[in-house]
């Protein structure tokens, strides 16, 4: 379970080119809850995710993670409760190191890592077992540097690595977004897969209102920092795209008819 | 040419300073981390060696005691990069500099003579290999060294070094500290090039404050020398390139020396220039392939 409670964080504070990236989020995620995030550009989406995996302390509000009040931890330091993947195919796996290399490296997320061997045979096996219902033929490639892959390729092992250690909270920021479309297709349907049979408490940045409104079963929508639309269950089953749309500017409008007030 | 003579001596440099090219591949190529200080953490060794023996510990010993020093200047420079946040070429300079007036310090005076005292290849001139001895000693080090690094690096956490030093976003996300990673990363490169300056002051004799000057460039033109020849990619590649290239270079060097046109000649004082054109020749070879291949 997530709680995010009062959530603030300015960038740059103090200086002329302060940006409220969030602005008191308050979020309940339950577990094994699957919520889609959308919001515009700037929203503060990506900063959300960012502050709950550690990079950078709040200004105010708590993060916790299973009730365990983590805002004071540092990233490393929270790696055993979440799975990252990125928007760049390029940030999740380590280029110079081997596919098998990589797995293992996540296979030992947030534990202790000695002078025992880094990828052993009994490794290797569960490697290849793992790498094969992907169907991208990885599982014969454990050796091959990981800088020889495809974006998709890459982004199918990093979705792997995330869940090998199953996270108690799973972060997908846009991971769609840099590949095209029939890629980005596999990859979203592994990652259906991936969150269902490990029941996983996720978060999914996407621009895509499709992606939003079939995967998972609750949507947010961000606004400047704030969290404007929550819907979860039979509400969101129901809701079309343009619904979706139409609630997106409505919100948007009242807020930019209420600027427009205090300016007068 | 080369006489048989110069050339045995080539070999027994290569390996000598082949403890260096492992800790400058370390730095440079494993942790993505360019560090200056070994021109300092290199006569540290030498100083630490020279005064431990001096002091009357085995010679052995005393290169153990050097390469624990060279960890110590190694690990300065990475908490001045990871925890005061100055730049890692900066951080190590800074390192290199104080180096300086601490190895006058150990030492007493700016350098000391082994004259007469005993070192690690004591335990060869009974063997009677003649001018085999030294660099099959030194080789058999190099190796034992290289061996251990090629280890080191495929274990758990030395995966999760080159992982930081690949791409510090992932390896913060499966759960490590990359300020630790760097701090002990390049403590261990600056111990490595310690021990190495120890064995440099036991073979020649003497340690001296000014003898690391070029260390660095050295080393580098080492690892790139042997990245010309073997390639890159993978841990045991590069190891095997910096051992590799560390000969080759002193090779080069050692032809550079005798070569002669007329009256012209080099001199050891022109090795820095021509340590400069090799690295510059060496950086240039690949992309002069690809423009060839492309043709
Ligand atoms: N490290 C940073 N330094 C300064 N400003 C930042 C930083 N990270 C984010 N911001 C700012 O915070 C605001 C929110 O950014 P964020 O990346 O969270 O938006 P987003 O919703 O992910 O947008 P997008 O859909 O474009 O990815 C933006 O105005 C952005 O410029
Ligand atoms: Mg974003």
């Amino acid at each position: 379970m997530l709680t995010v409670s009062g959530l603030t964080k300015a960038f740059n504070r103090g200086s002329v080119n302060e940006v409220a990236a969030l602005s008191g989020i308050d979020l309940t995620v339950e577990t094994g809850e699957f919520v889609t995030v959308i919001g515009s550009n700037g929203a503060g989406k990506s900063s959300l995710l960012a502050a709950v995996a550690g990079n950078f302390p709040p200004d105010r509000g708590t993060i916790a993670i299973d009730g365990r009040d983590v805002t004071a931890w540092p990233a490393h330091r929270r790696a055993h409760l979440v799975g990252r993947v990125f928007q760049d195919p390029l940030k999740g796996t380590c280029a110079g190191l081997t596919i098998e290399e990589n797995l293992a490296l996540a296979s030992r997320r947030g534990a202790c890592r000695g002078f025992g061997p880094g990828v052993g045979s009994a490794d290797r096996t569960r490697f290849r077992q793992l790498l094969a219902p992907l169907g991208l033929g990885l599982e014969d490639r454990l050796r091959d540097p990981v800088g020889l892959l495809s974006g998709g390729q890459r982004q199918a092992l990093t979705l792997l690595m995330a869940s090998l250690v199953p996270p108690r909270v799973l972060l997908l920021d846009e991971h769609t977004a840099a590949l095209d479309p029939k890629t980005a297709g596999q990859i979203l349907a592994l990652t259906g897969d991936v969150v269902t049979a490990g029941r996983l408490t996720t978060l999914m940045v996407t621009h895509n209102m499709n992606q939003a409104l079939r995967l998972g079963n609750r949507l947010i929508m961000m606004h400047q920092g704030r969290i404007i639309l929550d819907l979860c269950g039979e509400e969101k089953a129901k809701l079309s795209v343009e619904d979706l749309l139409a609630r997106f500017y409505a919100l948007k409008g009242e807020e930019l008819a209420s600027d427009k007030m205090l300016l007068t | 040419m080369l006489s048989w003579y110069a050339f045995n001596g080539a070999l027994e440099q290569g390996f000598v300073y082949g403890l260096t090219a492992l800790g400058v591949y370390l730095t440079f190529r494993v942790l993505d981390f360019p560090d200056l200080t070994v021109d300092g953490s290199l006569p540290l060794g030498a100083a630490v060696s020279t005064v431990a023996i001096t002091a009357g510990w085995p010679p052995a010993l005393s290169i153990l005691a050097a390469a624990a020093a060279g960890f110590c200047a190694g690990a300065v420079t990475g908490l001045l990069n990871t925890r005061l946040h100055i730049l890692h070429l900066l951080a190590s300079i800074l390192t290199m500099i104080a180096l300086y007036s601490v190895n006058i310090r150990i030492m007493g005076r700016p350098n000391l003579t082994l004259l007469g005292k005993p070192t690690v290849l004591d335990a060869i001139t009974g063997l009677n290999l003649s001018y085999f001895g030294a660099p099959l000693f030194f080789g058999i080090i190099a190796l034992v060294a290289g061996a251990a690094l090629v280890w080191f690096l495929s274990t758990a956490f030395g995966q999760a070094m080159r992982a930081a030093g690949d791409n510090p976003t992932m390896i913060t996300a499966q759960g490590v500290d990359t300020r630790t990673m760097i701090v002990l990363g390049v403590g261990l490169s600056n111990a490595l090039v310690a021990a190495g300056g120890g064995l440099v002051a036991q073979n020649q004799g003497a340690a001296d404050v000014n003898m690391g000057v070029g260390t660095i460039v050295a080393g580098l033109a080492s690892v790139i020398i042997g990245e010309t020849v073997l390639g890159k990619g993978g841990v045991l590649r590069g190891v095997a390139a910096a051992l590799v290239g560390s000969v080759l270079y002193r090779l080069a060097i050692a032809l550079a020396l005798s070569f002669k046109l007329g009256s012209f000649a080099l001199t050891p004082s022109d090795l820095k220039l021509v340590t400069a054109l090799l690295v510059v020749a060496a950086l240039v070879a690949p992309q002069l392939k690809t423009r060839m291949r492309r043709r």
